[in-house]
């Protein structure tokens, strides 16, 4: 068990691209820490620059209290489950769980007892003997998880371990992982594309893009509070609707409609000039839709109604601009019809020009 | 830095030159070296035996002169440049290519046997496969004669040139024809499709949709049965060291340096084949390259 | 095979051709061709199916006496049993030579940048096309005269090694490349050192691609004539390839029936070895790389 510390972590590709630029973090003992972000944001290479696997260009890394920044990945006492398993094809189940302490040179019957138990714990019995050809890959994902386990390493680093698997095997797999994530408290970074994995799995959340860190918080900062329009955009499975407009007389105003201004930013953004731009931020469900006029509220047409199970996502439009709701699949709009929108002041967002999350009390934190 | 990118096991550059090293040694020193030394050998008097054996002398270009000059080394390569015209580029080409395009209409057992065969032409050993065609052009016994009813004709004496031509077609014909099969495999059958409805025949087929698409396969083979047959010693095997109206480069050189002694003059002779060798293989390349950008 | 579908659409289609003349002159046509074909390329092997079984061939194609005392002949006889053993020698050493030397120098080249590293492959490929055996003949011939080689096995080992391990190292590389670069890093994670990966994960995982080259390598020295023909002197070391040369060109009437059987022992272990791993591994792979 252990911490991770970044110190001004840097990692800078020949030609000058920064996979990793000037990057402090710290990952509590224990934790289920996710790096999230889209791909080339380096969340990636940051996992894999804690693995050791890629080479530091400037600042430190410890785990634990050791400054591990030079030293070689074999000796880090990490394990990493890859995207793609990398299971050894010419290995079966037992060999590739008790590989890890064959390099470590144990006893022969000691290794595999421990690949046994290990392959126990993880539900695998009965496949010892397969290949991991004969291994669907859900059991594949779970023996590399074994094999990662049975190493006995102070830091599990998983490099999107889910994404090979279809949907309804995720969704099994992720819960898998999370309980074995609590019953072992190893430390665990996670890398993912996925906000929903992410918000679902981790302790911890770092929003990557351009080799920074966008915002660092818990599942229901980041959901909640999103540091700046990158982030809105990128958590929730519906997006944000991210209005740009202006302030105009205590109100926001785009097109020919006015807003009233969110809760938390209210005062601040009162005091600000007339015609200073903004950008109004507000999920779509956190606006409510109706037939009838109501005080506050904006007018539009229906324009797109899209089926989301239980729910629906009904785009309206004002000129150019397209706000969406989530509404009961009872109050199924037709198209064209004018319909009226009021987002939630409690819920709603107000970012400056730059894209920084506005509040009144204390200002918008970026990255950690 | 302390891991190259791509350096996935930690080899490091010092290791993995270490780990090159033993290959690139063995190749420098029995594949570089020899030719390196056709340079300096080509510019001296060096002989087999007696005392330029010893004391090698410098005649700078005198050995070239003398190839060059010579009618012997001139037939040679002119013999030559017939086997690989007749063999390879009719030959072998023709055939593999009427192979790989009749085959794909044929069924399949059949096709099996004939591939099977054209096939092991190609595999039996030379020393075989030429004992074989020995027998086969036989004067008094020979199963050609038997078959053409041209009893006591001696094949290899009377048409030396059409022999070993003939003999290196049967032995070629199976790589054209499996590159060619690759080749024609790769036009996608919705062109043909689509050239079939518009009405053409096979022959515009092949010309508008088959040759195009094949091209660089064409070249490819050509120059690559170019270059082996230019290089092959075979045939010295089938005709033997006293037929001279068979001679071609690969049994001049051994004639000229090993049998009769003279490694310098050999060795110009070499390097002159060499040279030819390089510009074949850097054409080849250059399309290769062109292919794969 | 990719052809298949095509050949199949064509007949459907020149079904349809409301052409049936021509159509039926394409089917004499393509009759004749192959029947011509294959009597071509069957006729000379003739021989080789039917002289060993036979008590008396001769040097023309005849249905045989059967009888397997040829065989017989050619157990009793020493130079033909120890050309045999030299042949299986010269090939096991050439292909545990470039196995090993090719193998580690592919694995090198794979994963790291050493500089000029694609030059180096571009040449070493360059050179091993034009320094052929025939051309390079006389400096071969001198360069192991000096390293006083010749007459010996390890010197014929050598010299077809380096000329095969250029095409080695190109196309191991090439499967080296296709190896997952996570199987290495995980290894790697678990603290396992560069020599045990190239032994515990690489090795194995190219084992397909190191069994063909092995094989390629051994069809190379089974067939190969001019180089121990060249190096070696005395009868006891030749291997199979040069004794059956000398089999029916030294002087004196030839004995038939020992060539036949052993030409037909000689050449079944290549032909085997070449159809049994054509049908593992395609002929597209091997169709570039057999000389």
């Amino acid at each position: 068990m252990a911490s991770i510390r970044t110190v001004k972590l840097t990692k800078e590709y020949p030609g000058g691209v920064k996979g990793v630029d000037d990057l402090t973090l710290d990952i509590v003992d224990g934790e289920f820490f996710a790096l999230l972000g889209p791909s080339g944001s380096g969340k990636t290479t940051l996992l894999r620059t804690i693995a050791g696997l890629e080479s530091v260009t400037a600042g430190q890394l410890f785990i634990g209290s050791r400054d591990v920044t030079q030293l070689d990945p074999g000796r880090r006492n990490v394990a990493m489950v890859f995207q793609d398993y990398a299971l050894f094809p010419h290995m079966s189940t037992a060999d590739n769980i008790a590989y890890p302490l064959k390099v470590k040179k144990v006893h022969k019957a000691q290794r595999y007892a421990t690949a046994e138990e290990t392959a126990d714990a993880l539900s695998l019995q009965g496949l010892l003997g397969r290949r991991p050809s004969q291994l669907s890959g859900g059991q594949q994902q779970r023996v590399a998880l074994a094999r990662a386990v049975a190493s006995n390493p102070d830091v599990f680093l998983f490099d999107e371990p889910l994404s090979n698997l279809d949907a309804r095997l995720r969704l099994e797999a992720r819960t898998f992982l999370k309980q074995l994530q609590r019953r072992l408290g190893v430390t665990t970074v996670f890398v993912t594309h996925d906000q929903a994995e992410a918000l679902a799995l981790a302790d911890r959340i770092a929003i990557m893009d351009k080799g920074r860190i966008q915002q660092l918080g818990t599942p229901r900062d980041v959901f909640r509070a999103p540091a700046n329009t990158f982030v809105a955009a990128f958590i929730g499975s519906v997006p944000m609707t991210l209005i740009p407009g202006t302030l105009a007389g205590g109100r926001f105003a785009f097109g020919e409609e006015r807003l009233e201004l969110p809760d938390e930013a209210a005062t601040t953004a009162a005091a600000m000039p007339d015609g200073t731009a903004v950008t109004y931020g507000a999920r779509p469900e956190y606006i409510s839709m109706s037939s009838d006029s109501r005080p506050g509220a904006i007018a539009g047409p229906v324009q797109v109604v899209e089926h989301l199970g239980a729910s629906l996502l009904v785009s309206v439009a004002f000129g150019d601009q397209l706000v969406q709701a989530v509404v009961d699949e009872d109050h199924e709009p037709e198209i064209g019809a004018t319909v009226y929108l009021l987002p939630n002041p409690r819920r709603a967002l107000l970012f400056d020009a730059e894209g920084t999350r506005m509040a009144d009390d204390a200002p918008a934190e970026a990255g950690g | 830095m302390k891991h190259d990118d791509g350096d996935v096991a930690g080899l490091g550059r010092p290791r993995a030159v270490a780990f090159a090293l033993p290959a690139l040694a063995i190749i420098g020193v029995f594949l570089f070296l020899p030719a390196l030394w056709t340079l300096w050998l080509g510019l001296t008097n060096y002989r087999l035996t007696g005392t330029a054996a010893a004391h090698p002398k410098v005649v700078w270009f005198d050995n070239y002169r003398t190839a060059l000059t010579d009618h012997e080394f001139r037939g040679a390569l002119w013999r030559t440049t017939l086997f690989v015209i007749g063999s390879a580029l009719i030959g072998q080409s023709l055939f593999g290519f009427s192979l790989a395009w009749v085959l794909q209409r044929v069924r399949k057992p059949i096709r099996s046997v004939v591939e099977f065969f054209v096939l092991l032409a190609w595999i039996v050993p030379s020393s075989v496969s030429s004992f074989l065609w020995f027998a086969l052009y036989d004067r008094r016994n020979g199963t050609l004669n038997a078959l053409l009813g041209t009893k006591g004709t001696a094949w290899l004496i009377q048409y030396p040139m059409w022999s070993i031509v003939v003999f290196n077609t049967w032995v070629g014909t199976a790589f054209s024809m499996l590159l060619y099969r690759s080749a024609l495999g790769s036009v996608p059958p919705s062109q043909l499709e689509s050239a079939r409805l518009a009405g053409a025949g096979p022959g515009a087929q092949l010309r508008d949709v088959i040759f195009p698409h094949i091209r660089s396969h064409i070249l490819t083979n050509t120059l690559l049965i170019t270059l082996w047959t230019f290089n092959v010693f075979t045939p010295y095997l089938l005709t033997g060291p006293a037929n001279r109206k068979a001679e071609i480069m690969a049994g001049y050189i051994y004639r000229t340096s090993l049998r009769v002694g003279e490694l310098g003059q050999g060795a110009a002779i070499s390097l002159i084949m060499i040279v030819i060798n390089l510009i074949i293989a850097l054409v080849y390349l250059r399309v290769l390259r062109e292919r794969t950008p | 095979m990719s052809a298949s579908p095509v050949a199949e659409r064509s007949t459907a289609m020149s079904r349809f051709d409301a052409q049936p003349i021509r159509h039926f002159l394409g089917v004499i046509g393509r009759t004749v061709f192959v029947a011509f074909m294959l009597a071509f390329f069957t006729l000379p092997v003739l021989w080789l199916v039917f002289a060993p079984f036979d008590k008396t061939p001769g040097l023309g194609v005849s249905l045989p006496e059967f009888t397997i005392a040829n065989f017989r002949t050619l157990f009793k006889s020493s130079s033909a049993l120890s050309a045999l053993r030299n042949s299986l020698i010269l090939a096991g050493g050439t292909a545990a030579l470039v196995l090993v030397a090719g193998s580690l120098a592919s694995y090198a080249l794979s994963r790291v940048r050493i500089p000029g590293r694609d030059m180096l492959l571009y040449v070493l490929l360059l050179m091993s096309s034009i320094v052929t055996g025939t051309a390079a003949m006389v400096p071969t011939f001198q360069l192991v005269n000096e390293l006083h080689l010749i007459d010996k096995m390890l010197g014929v080992v050598l010299v077809i090694g380096a000329g095969t391990l250029p095409t080695v190292i190109f196309i191991l590389k090439d499967f080296m490349d296709n190896i997952p670069k996570s199987y290495e890093e995980s290894a790697r994670l678990f603290g396992a050192r560069p020599l045990r990966i190239l032994w515990d994960v690489v090795v194995p995982t190219a084992r397909s691609g190191l069994a063909a080259i092995a094989v390629w390598a051994v069809v190379q020295v089974w067939g190969n004539f001019l180089v121990p023909y060249i190096l070696l002197r005395s009868p006891d070391k030749s291997p199979a390839a040069v004794v059956m040369y000398t089999f029916y060109t030294e002087g004196g009437q030839p004995n038939l029936r020992l060539i036949a059987a052993f030409a037909l022992v000689y050449s079944l272990p290549v032909v085997l070895v070449y159809f049994f791993v054509s049908r593992r591994y395609g002929f597209r792979f091997y169709g570039g790389i057999k000389r």
